[in-house]
């Protein structure tokens, strides 16, 4: 059965067949056919309209980081299109699941320099998954279905289509088929038995086993198996900056974060260990610090789902392929019953430490300034665990990470692999559209809440509950406790001289309140919390409040500091 | 250590592959020394043959990359003891050179030349081989100041194996329809 439509409408429908809820975008002159069959289709999908394209992709972003679903976002050519490109660079490093439509000038057009043209398949091309340009109406169906099928299976990752004007314009019979198969693409690695053997027979041996957990986890909805693997043989474990809310915080083999501004036992150990597991994660650079001397002592089993991740930073002694849902169980079952005691008294003795000289100083600080460790515990205490914390970039980002508490999966969305700075307050706002049942709180930065400060509007348009927690030091945060610790204290650049912000949440229509003093700020937290819709909760922080532990850059995870260095 | 390494690749035959594999080498600052695209022998998959001067780590890495593009089949890489190779060469020399006396015949016939088109202006020299041989033609034949032309392509190479790694690698992969 196949009906006649417009490209326009093929487009739509066939982002209605793959359950799109929400289109994320901003129109313009390439994409208009499109943003005009919109109004025949409103019943079926909503779009929101952003107030800039990287607004939008950061919502899409945030939305499919906290539903598990693929995020659409949709913008014009030329400088739509390019308004997105940083968007699809996090979603790359951080494996999201996006389609990215844009339109395109007309196919005779193309390659002329015309107005808003420009090679957006060119330009995304080292940053998406797999990107296409349809110049015809017949081709938008099987496209868009490929698209979604690649996004969303094996690793998951950004993809983009590029659809012309006259395709738009153009005529098809429409028949939608989903993709399932696409014959040059494997997207889940065929596991071999014999080296899960390999990983039991060690883990079975091992003294000291550690485990590192990473997206991949969350990704691949393994949760469950993942918790019965580390619980059957008493895996201490520890989770990258994407892995944060996998595991419940106060799980009893729950040992904190790792990274540089990871927790001092979690960093530690990493080269106490005599085994490694790695489960769904990439050794990034900002977890094990300098590569010749991270973990030699231990031998690594890899668990993966991107062949090309095996042997990339750390050489692999066992490595098994495959979605970590399918191979953790069969892993489990060759697994012998361990508690590992005193292994996991040793996390603890430096955890005290880490306590003492740190953790107690955030949270209960002796000092008249606020720091950031002790709002993120106050609103823990207030939302016990259940709300999805966002964040931007920054010193904010990760004392949320360390601190807060979580008691349900996908309740952290974060811009980790590439750190971007803006991505805070769109991926609040589409997690929010995501799950409107739940709690969305957003730490952001004074710098970063000024990169995309205008997707306030697109909050008050969608009403979307949003509490905005800024934490404002008037300066570029990590950056200056940088220059403090290693540049002299010479604070190049990282004043701001910020606006009234409060009045600027009113002027988009949207509540909020400023906080100075500690004793105000328990009340203004509840009221907050209390209030109906979206919020600017501004807290005023103590200027030199730095994030620790730290594992300084070039050193190896065991040289992390718990304060700054003496000179 | 570097050294000279051949990967090849198998994909399907769409736009802007090309450059999706190249971009792969271009950010790892690896350089291509040559770079052979062309239909191989399953109907509508196309082969990459990609010569660099690299160490095995680096060339493990980027095989593994050009295998993760969605529209690469699959990817391999090989030293030079596992493959047979060669290029082609053409060389472009004066007639007039040519008839002067039998120097540049003998070089010809010495470096197993062979002579494709005489006009009475040029004669078009065509040699197979490796990169070495070709340069040793070019090199005799310029010191006379014969050369008018020269050209020579990329490497295109088979394996010492018995059977093509990809038909081994398609047989795993059920759903490929080879008869199409």
């Amino acid at each position: 059965m196949s009906t006649k439509l417009t490209g326009s409408q093929a487009v739509l429908q066939s982002l209605i067949e793959e359950g799109t809820e929400y289109i994320f975008g901003y129109p313009g002159g390439a994409i208009m056919p499109v943003y005009d069959a919109m109004m025949d289709y409103e019943d079926q999908i909503k779009h929101i309209l952003t107030r800039h394209e990287q607004g939008a992709i950061h919502a899409a972003q945030g939305y499919a980081r906290v539903t598990g679903k693929v995020g659409v976002c949709m913008a014009t050519s030329g400088p739509g299109a390019t308004n997105l490109i940083t968007g699809i660079a996090d979603a790359m490093i951080d494996s999201t699941p996006l389609v990215c439509i844009t339109g395109q000038v007309g196919s005779p057009l193309l390659g002329t320099d015309a107005f808003q043209e420009t090679d957006v398949v060119g330009i995304s091309m080292p940053v998406t998954k797999w990107n296409v340009l349809v110049t015809k109406p017949e081709e938008i169906p099987f496209a868009i279905a490929q698209a979604f099928f690649i996004a969303k299976t094996g690793r998951p990752g950004p993809v983009l289509v590029d659809i012309t004007k006259d395709a738009q314009f153009g005529s098809l019979d429409f028949n939608y088929k989903k993709c399932t198969n696409i014959r040059s693409y494997e997207p889940k690695p065929v596991f071999e038995p014999e080296k899960i053997e390999q990983a039991a027979q060690l883990i079975n041996a091992a003294k000291k086993p550690y485990v590192l957990l990473g997206q991949g986890v969350i990704l691949g909805n393994a949760e469950a198996e993942f918790k019965a693997f580390i619980e059957k043989a008493g895996l201490p474990t520890a989770w990258t900056i994407l892995g944060v809310s996998a595991l419940d915080s106060d799980h009893p083999l729950n040992m904190g974060m790792l990274g540089m501004h990871g927790n001092y036992s979690t960093n530690v150990m990493n080269n106490q260990c005599d085994v490694l597991i790695a489960v769904g994660m990439r050794f990034d650079d900002r977890v094990t610090g300098d590569l010749k001397r991270f973990a030699k002592q231990a031998k690594v089993i890899h668990m993966e789902i991107d062949p090309a991740e095996i042997d990339k930073n750390v050489k692999t002694d066992v490595a098994i392929l495959g979605d970590v849902k399918d191979t953790l169980p069969v892993l489990t079952r060759l697994l012998e019953k361990r508690d590992h005691a005193e292994w996991i008294a040793e996390f603890k003795k430096l955890d005290a430490i880490e306590n003492e000289k740190v953790i107690q100083k955030d949270f209960y600080p002796d000092k008249e300034g606020l720091t950031m460790g002790e709002v993120v515990r106050r609103i823990n205490e207030r939302t016990g665990g259940k709300a999805i914390i966002v964040t931007d970039v920054g010193q904010h980002q990760m004392f949320a990470s360390r601190y807060a508490k979580h008691k349900q999966t996908r309740n952290f969305v974060t811009s980790g692999g590439l750190g971007t700075m803006g991505f805070g307050l769109p991926a609040a706002h589409g997690a929010a559209m995501g799950c409107p049942d739940k709690d969305v709180i957003l730490f952001v930065g004074d710098g970063g809440f000024q990169m995309t400060i205008q997707e306030l509007g697109t909050i008050n348009q969608t009403e979307a509950n949003v509490k905005v927690v800024l934490l404002n030091n008037k300066y570029l945060g990590m950056v200056r406790q940088w220059q403090q610790l290693f540049f002299d204290r010479r604070y190049s650049q990282t004043y701001l001289m910020n606006p009234d912000f409060i009045m600027i949440a009113k002027g988009f229509g949207i509540e909020g309140k400023k906080v100075m003093h500690r004793p105000e700020l328990d009340a203004a937290i509840d009221e907050m919390l209390s209030h109906k819709g979206a919020y600017v909760l501004e807290v005023s922080i103590e200027k030199e409040d730095n994030v620790f532990p730290m594992v300084p850059t070039g050193a190896s995870v065991s040289e992390v500091i718990l304060e700054p260095p003496q000179k | 250590m570097k050294q000279t390494f051949t990967i090849t690749a198998f994909s399907e035959n769409h736009i802007g592959l090309l450059n999706r594999i190249t971009i792969i080498f271009t950010r790892r600052r690896v350089n291509i020394e040559t770079l052979t695209v062309s239909p191989s022998a399953i109907k509508g998959v196309h082969k990459f043959t990609i010569v660099v001067n690299e160490t095995r780590e680096m060339v493990e890495k980027v095989v593994k990359q050009i295998d993760k593009v969605v529209e690469v089949i699959k990817a391999f890489y090989h030293t030079d003891d596992e493959i047979i190779f060669q290029e082609i060469a053409l060389y472009k020399v004066s007639t007039d050179k040519l008839m002067e006396n039998n120097k540049v015949e003998t070089i010809v016939r010495k470096n197993a030349g062979r002579i494709v088109e005489v006009t009475p202006k040029y004669t078009v020299i065509e040699k197979m081989g490796t990169a070495d041989e070709t340069q040793e033609l070019f090199d005799e034949l310029n010191q006379l100041g014969a050369i008018l032309q020269f050209t020579r392509s990329g490497r295109i190479a088979v394996t010492r194996l018995s059977e093509e790694l990809l038909h081994n690698f398609l047989k795993k992969r059920e759903i490929w329809d080879l008869d199409n």
